[in-house]
């Protein structure tokens, strides 16, 4: 459903992406992790068309993003980590102006936006005026507007920044609901726990390049089933073990804290690696 | 071709008419201060050809608004741009270059129209008599057309939205009092005269100004007009693509 060969990215001399190789498959929810300027939403702006490409290729359901670049865009929808929504518009407007947009029919439009607001809980809002909401409201809002073309593939760029634990569960849930309906999704997320609950499989990205990709099961495997917290004097360092007796039998000092592997280790252990091989 | 041009210009009627009220008072205040200060207080005695400087100031106060609020767009866009990411939408969608500009540039006509009735209101308020012919909205519309094309293409090839303010600053604010608009440009020495006549205002103002007061109107003035235009319109066209990081 994503295909990406060998994509690049340079500003002036700086090299944003260095040859990416990525397929997505169809109904695949697909998690896309890396610390601050890996090259995340660098990619995510090329593959919608917002951002040039310096080398490489990519498709969306088959459509080459570049050449083929009208029929790509309406395979897809997008959330961008920022809400850009008009906000002196209403959420019918702001809704509607995007189903223009895709040239959709004014009946069509009509019942897909009913259907969407009902979806994402917002048919009391319709007609509230964007700058009203509150930001998770906003942010159902993108989700339903990136859905109201029914796009095969819904691109989510850090869908849950700046929004509350509570909020953030809800649209979790929203995003399981939208793929469970078969919907391709790509998302990048600083939450690495997001990615854990949501994703089937996670590429981490760093310096612009994928450094690992796997289920999280396996990736998360690579480096323990357990681990042990402990802080020493103002650091706090972790160890892994492949079994819970291994574990018990670790010897500690002082206060610890014994857990299971996350995907959060993974990408620790990752960079940890890049830092040591520096 | 111009797939996606009426969505753009229907979100910009969208908007404009949440702001009608603050817009139409917003629009007038300048004029309606020109009019009073220029034509009314100061120039009451005033006559040029014939004409008093009130019917000489409206036509030209007429070629100013369509210059400076079809190029008004350009804030809206930079707003939409840099601070609403309202662009990405635009370029994230199925729609075409062509499309995005048209819709845009009909925005600004629109913007330029309601100020330019406000304007003809005024005058009329203040006993100004004006022939609003055939080839004075022809003058008119070629003037908002090529301005808010040009306010799309600045708009898309700014950086940033301080940029923005000083290509007001230094090409529209100069170009609003040296092109025609207070004063007969035959006041001035030749050699400014030479050079303000490429300035596509003082064609506009001349052309507007000659139809509203019942002369005939210059065909080379409408034909450059028109020429600047497609020219403005095709740099707007070009410039959507350099928006891109």
């Amino acid at each position: 459903m994503i295909t990406i060969r060998n994509l690049q990215k340079r500003y002036g001399e700086t090299v944003a992406l260095k040859g990416i190789n990525l397929e997505v498959s169809k109904g695949e929810l697909f998690a896309y992790l890396g610390p601050n300027g890996a090259g995340k939403s660098t990619t995510i702006r090329i593959l919608t068309g917002l951002t040039k490409m310096s080398g490489g290729s990519a498709e969306l359901a088959g459509f080459d993003i570049e050449s083929d670049a009208m029929n790509a865009k309406l395979q897809f929808g997008v959330v961008h980590q920022y809400v850009n929504l008009d906000q002196e518009l209403t959420v019918l407007e702001n809704l509607d102006l995007h189903g223009q947009l895709f040239s959709m029919r004014k009946r069509q439009r009509s019942e897909k936006i009913a259907v969407l607001l009902d979806y994402v809980e917002m048919a009391d809002r319709a007609k509230t005026l964007v700058k009203d909401l509150s930001g998770g409201l906003k942010r159902r809002v993108t989700i339903a507007r990136a859905l109201l073309h029914e796009p095969t593939i819904l691109f989510l760029d850090e869908p849950t920044v700046g929004l509350d634990a509570a909020i953030r569960r809800r649209i979790w849930a929203l995003i399981k609901k939208i793929q469970q309906q078969g919907t391709t999704i790509f998302l990048t997320t600083h939450h690495i726990e997001e990615a854990e609950f949501l994703a089937q499989r996670v590429a981490f990205l760093d310096e612009g390049r994928i450094v690992a990709l796997d289920t999280p099961e396996n990736l998360m495997q690579e480096v323990g089933s357990w681990a042990i917290d402990q802080l020493a004097g103002s650091e706090m360092t972790t160890t892994y073990f492949k079994n819970r007796q291994e574990a018990d039998r670790f010897q500690v000092t002082e206060g610890f804290t014994l857990r299971r592997v996350n995907l959060e280790d993974v990408f620790l252990s990752l960079t940890e690696k890049k830092v040591l091989s520096c | 071709m111009l797939r996606g041009c009426l969505p753009v210009y229907r979100r910009e009627m969208l908007i404009l008419k949440r702001r009608f009220k603050r817009q139409l008072a917003g629009q007038a205040v300048s004029p309606l201060l020109y009019i009073i200060t220029f034509g009314y207080a100061m120039g009451g005695d005033l006559h040029f050809d014939g004409t008093s400087y009130l019917d000489f100031l409206v036509p030209g106060l007429i070629a100013m608004a369509s210059m400076t609020q079809a190029f008004a767009i350009s804030t809206d866009i930079n707003v939409a741009r840099f601070y609403w990411h309202i662009f990405d939408e635009f370029q994230a969608a199925p729609i075409d270059n062509s499309g995005y500009v048209a819709g845009e540039v009909m925005a600004g006509i629109s913007r330029a129209m309601i100020s330019i009735l406000i304007i003809i209101g005024l005058g009329t308020l203040f006993g100004v008599r004006l022939h609003y012919s055939l080839s004075f909205w022809l003058a008119v519309l070629l003037n908002s057309f090529l301005f808010a094309s040009l306010a799309v293409a600045m708009a898309m090839l700014v950086k940033s939205h301080a940029d923005q303010s000083l290509l007001t600053s230094f090409i529209i604010t100069p170009m609003a009092f040296l092109g025609g608009t207070f004063f007969p440009l035959d006041r001035l020495p030749d050699w400014m005269q030479a050079l303000l006549g490429f300035l596509p205002l003082t064609h506009a103002s001349t052309a507007i100004r000659a139809a509203a007061l019942g002369k005939p109107v210059q065909i080379t003035s409408i034909l450059l007009l028109g020429a600047t235009a497609v020219a403005m319109f095709i740099m707007a066209f070009y410039s959507v693509n350099k928006a891109k990081d």
